[in-house]
């Protein structure tokens, strides 16, 4: 059997006019990317989704295409923090128009909350959830709580 | 503005002179009028008598004025206010706040509304800095903080003291060894983050095994809530329990530290021992508060 080269991947996923292309994402990911950016079965977009696509860079990957939307600055951000190889491509009439990767942003303010019922991030008072993010995990920066795994699932 | 939050956010220098500090106040070097014109807000939003007297002798020592709620179900804070408002506006009535609190976090909280320098009397099963330096005085009142052997004993999963001691102690490449019954074992994230600061952390079944090279025992109360059944508690905690019987041909100068109140992890006939320093480490809470309300007032 041969490696699917471009063609193959040409076939599982068609090329978009308008939109954003989410690439080289950890693979088994792309469902968790979706969630992230808000992306539910509700949603109008069309959306491609390809898993465990072949990749010379990363051995697995998962790609995902996005009609008629460009992704925010803070959502890319968001992606960083389960996909830290990610490149992004903004396409505009079938070219891409600007290609960003994205950085592990330093602290999240408001975007996860904390897993920790006794923490006063989730008490009522005028705060919102901040956390530092480690090279191993999200640090509550209130009760000290280490997030380590399912950071979606724990997104606001 | 110094406020004293956690222990994560102290250096070794800011430690090393606190205790320095607290030193000169144990032998009587301090001016008994130097917060003469302060006035101490402790804002204790559930029971802690010791730490609640021990801030107030602290400040009264150094001659200065405590005030407090009188009772928390009278006060606004039953009527639903946030800790925010709250602090917000004792800010407006002392010099400095003392918080004991529930929540995990509500002294960082505390800190980032307040107008005055906020020190951590405890928040939930969070930090209490006040306990940890104290702990750590008294350690150097017998032995040099760094490079020793600490074992710690006990509930070592929620007792918060022990966190926050053994953290504290990273700061002083010391060895730490921990003994604690299934379940109750050291968080793995904080051996993980331990082991990542350069300090080794070795886990031991027995104390039995590793007590002949203590330096210094720190034990912890295992809370009878923790167990299913009174039967499966005595169990654990008969085989937990300090005797002299297991302090026999141990280092002479280990010492055994607990943060108190003790219901039998200890044997009162150890309290007759050299070993025992645990009441001194009560007392110690006092010199020691008093160099950290002088050095958030200063
Ligand atoms: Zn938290």
């Amino acid at each position: 059997m041969t490696r699917p080269g471009p063609a193959a991947e040409g076939l599982m996923i068609s090329p978009i006019k308008n939109g954003t292309v989410i690439d080289h994402i950890t693979s088994g990911e792309a469902l968790n990317v979706l969630k992230i950016i808000g992306i539910t079965g509700t949603t109008t977009e069309s959306v491609s989704v390809a898993t465990n696509v072949s990749s010379n860079k990363t051995g697995k990957k998962d790609i995902v295409k996005i009609a008629n939307r460009e992704l925010c600055k803070e959502e890319m951000d968001r992606i960083a923090l389960i996909a830290p190889r990610v490149s992004i491509n903004i396409i505009r009439e079938f070219k891409v128009y600007a290609k960003r990767g994205v950085e592990r942003p330093e602290f999240l303010l408001g975007v996860v909350r904390c897993p920790n019922p006794g923490c006063i991030t989730n008490a009522h008072e005028p705060i919102s959830s901040r956390f530092e993010v480690l090279p191993h995990g999200l640090h509550c920066m209130y009760c000290d709580w280490l997030i380590t795994n399912d950071i979606t699932g724990h997104m606001i | 503005m110094k406020h004293i939050i956690s222990i994560r956010d102290l250096d070794r220098p800011f430690i090393d002179d606190l205790i320095n500090h607290a030193n000169h106040i144990a032998s009587q070097h301090f001016n008994a009028n130097s917060l003469s014109d302060k006035i101490l807000a402790l804002l204790f939003f559930e029971p802690s008598t010791r730490t609640r007297m021990s801030f107030e002798a602290a400040m009264a020592r150094l001659g200065g004025t405590s005030i407090s709620v009188g009772s928390i179900e009278a006060s606004s804070i039953a009527k639903g206010e946030t800790l925010a408002d709250t602090i917000r506006v004792v800010s407006g009535y002392a010099d400095a706040i003392v918080l004991r609190h529930p929540k995990e976090g509500a002294a960082r909280l505390a800190s980032e509304f307040a107008s005055v320098p906020v020190i951590n009397a405890g928040d939930g099963a969070g930090q209490h800095p006040s306990q940890t330096l104290l702990d750590l005085y008294t350690i150097q009142q017998s032995l040099p903080l760094d490079g020793i052997d600490v074992g710690m004993i006990g509930d070592l999963r929620y007792g918060r003291t022990a966190h926050s001691l053994a953290y504290a102690l990273s700061l002083y490449r010391c060895r730490i060894h921990v003994i604690s019954p299934k379940g109750l074992e050291l968080p793995s994230a904080l051996i993980g983050e331990l082991r990542d600061r350069g300090t080794e952390v070795i886990e031991h079944e027995f104390v039995e095994d590793i007590i002949r090279e203590l330096d210094v025992l720190y034990v912890t109360r295992i809370q009878r809530e923790r167990f299913p059944d009174s039967a499966s508690y005595f169990d654990v905690s008969s085989s937990y329990k300090i005797t002299t019987e297991l302090l026999e041909n141990v280092r002479s100068h280990l010492i055994v530290l607990h943060p108190l109140p003790r219901v039998d992890e200890i044997e009162p006939a150890v309290d007759a021992l050299p070993y025992a320093r645990y009441f001194d480490q009560s007392k110690n809470g006092v010199p020691v508060r008093m160099a950290m309300l002088q050095e958030v007032l200063k």
